[in-house]
């Protein structure tokens, strides 16, 4: 494949099937529960109608108000930009883009909390409190989890860590990296405020946590914060994806294939756990989150032993 | 050590961190269940040849740790009104991570000891040191005297997993003899259990701290 072609299906695939996962998910969902559910391309639908309505604003509000949606989908849209896809090449590739991944997805959220923060209202507070709380839990998993990729692979560019030789890591170190794909998966039902963490679909301000932050964001603001976060959702199954399939057999018609059946596999995975887990009680959250970083850090313990 | 044992003694240690971090007993008493189960098959696993002898004991091991000690546990817990731990004296992050640093340790620690040459490279070593580790801190940690069984169990697995290295020169008469311990003691503590419930209507240690003639 020329590398314009590449690059174009990377973009195709980062900006375009996002939303789709979340259809999946939904329709999961309603599968287990007995419904028919909404279409899959309802989060299509939904974008769209935000985009077009106009916004109401608190007058208490400065422009950081505006600054959280714009900056969280932004960094979710260059983040997805750093992710290898089946070819091993992202658009932006260099040593050491794994930390601008991650502090990316952080300054997003940071701008998410600061506007959340910023309508002065004390439900959002406590939500930014929450995520943040529990970010700084996660982090840690995912940093560990590429510590042990970039210790069998010894590079540091998510490139060679997500690439075609982590197929043969699956042989020598498959423990490790089957902790890290565990600790992975936990991580991304946190980081896109999953059940058991946190239930999108909550009506209730004092158990939400991300929701919470984006009450008062309406129009084309909330429909910015609803794509950042299927972005961000694309971003964390791309890499658990990239982990469990790490296919890479050179024909473009296999690996890409396989890639995106393998996000869709992923979403169906989260549609089940929502629909046949309970949420945690807030307090047993870190418990879990802990949980998740132990297994990365058992994963390079017994890499290093 | 046979590669076919590493999967398995790594799903062993994780299950310890189950029983570090939840609170909820009956989970907790799966894994060890699960833990001591797995432990039972892995001498088939390590040393193929142990024949009908080392079999029937293989069943033995799996029956009592899998089956009839969580099914005496569960019958305390029932007795008892039991469900949770609540509070112990370490909470449940902490110990996790106390753990984490024990296994940690346990790892770090067993490539420095002077062990046989076919065992200096095992994951058996250190999957065993940190499986007791675990058990002493559930046995110093929790408040509840169920708590403490489970930590006595798995603080036996990783006496078990120890015995595994010496399969050869020790057989498993004397992990019979300990097996045997393992089954009265949770049975005088399930009688125990029972007692300590009736009498102060909680079956929490923390009250039996006097002692009377």
């Amino acid at each position: 494949m020329g590398m314009a072609l590449r690059i174009g299906t990377h973009l195709l695939l980062a900006f375009a099937l996002p939303p789709l996962l979340l259809g999946v998910i939904n329709k999961t969902k309603a599968l287990f529960a007995g419904r028919s559910g909404s279409p899959l391309l309802q989060p299509y639908y939904d974008l769209i109608k935000l985009f077009r309505k106009g916004s109401v604003i608190s007058e208490t509000t400065s422009w950081l108000f505006f600054a959280g949606p714009v900056v969280g989908l932004v960094t979710a849209a260059l983040a997805a930009l750093l992710i290898p896809l089946p070819d091993a090449i992202a658009p932006f590739s260099f040593t050491g883009d794994l930390i601008l991944l991650l502090y990316l997805l952080a300054l997003g959220r940071f701008f998410t909390a600061a506007a959340a923060l910023d309508t002065g209202s004390p439900f959002e507070g406590m939500g930014a409190a929450r995520e943040v709380t529990f970010a700084c839990l996660a982090e840690p998993a995912i940093f560990l989890g590429l510590l042990v990729l970039a210790k069998l692979s010894g590079s540091l560019r998510l490139a060679d860590l997500l690439g075609g030789s982590l197929a043969s890591h699956w042989v020598t170190g498959a423990a490790s990296l089957a902790l890290v794909l565990l600790s992975w998966f936990i991580v991304l039902l946190a980081e896109n405020c999953r059940i058991p963490f946190d239930d999108p679909n909550t009506h209730l301000e004092l158990t939400m946590i991300h929701e919470v932050m984006v009450l008062d964001h309406s129009g084309p603001a909330l429909g910015a914060i609803l794509y950042g976060a299927s972005l961000k959702l694309f971003v964390f199954s791309a890499l658990v994806v990239r982990l469990a399939l790490p296919v890479a057999t050179g024909s473009a018609l296999i690996d890409w294939p396989v890639f995106v059946s393998g996000l869709l596999g992923v979403a169906v995975l989260i549609g089940v756990v929502e629909s046949t887990m309970a949420r945690l009680r807030l307090t047993h959250v870190p418990v879990l989150l802990v949980a998740a970083c132990l297994l990365s850090a058992f994963g390079i313990i017994l890499l290093v032993r | 050590m046979a590669h076919a044992a590493e999967p398995v003694l790594i799903l062993a240690v994780a299950l310890n961190f189950v029983a570090l971090g939840v609170s909820r007993l009956r989970p907790v008493i799966h894994g060890v269940a699960l833990q001591g189960a797995l432990l039972g098959i892995l001498p088939f696993l390590t040393h193929p040849e142990i024949g009908l002898r080392g079999g029937l004991l293989v069943g033995g091991t799996v029956a009592l740790k899998g089956l009839v000690i969580p099914a005496l546990l569960f019958r305390a817990m029932r007795e008892a009104n039991i469900q949770h731990e609540v509070q112990p004296v370490v909470g449940f992050i902490a110990s996790l991570v106390l753990g984490a640093v024990g296994t940690g340790l346990a790892f770090v620690s067993a490539s420095t000891l002077p062990l046989a040459d076919e065992h200096t490279n095992a994951l058996v070593v250190p999957a065993s040191l940190s499986t007791v580790l675990t058990g002493f801190l559930m046995l110093t940690t929790r408040r509840k005297a169920i708590m403490q069984v489970v930590g006595y169990l798995i603080l036996e697995n990783g006496i078990f997993l120890f015995g595994l290295l010496l399969v050869e020169a020790m057989p498993f008469l004397v992990e019979i003899g300990v097996l045997l311990d393992l089954f009265t003691g949770v049975f005088v503590m399930g009688i125990i259990i029972h007692h300590i419930n009736r009498e102060f209507a909680a079956a929490g240690t923390e009250q039996l701290s006097e002692l009377k003639d």
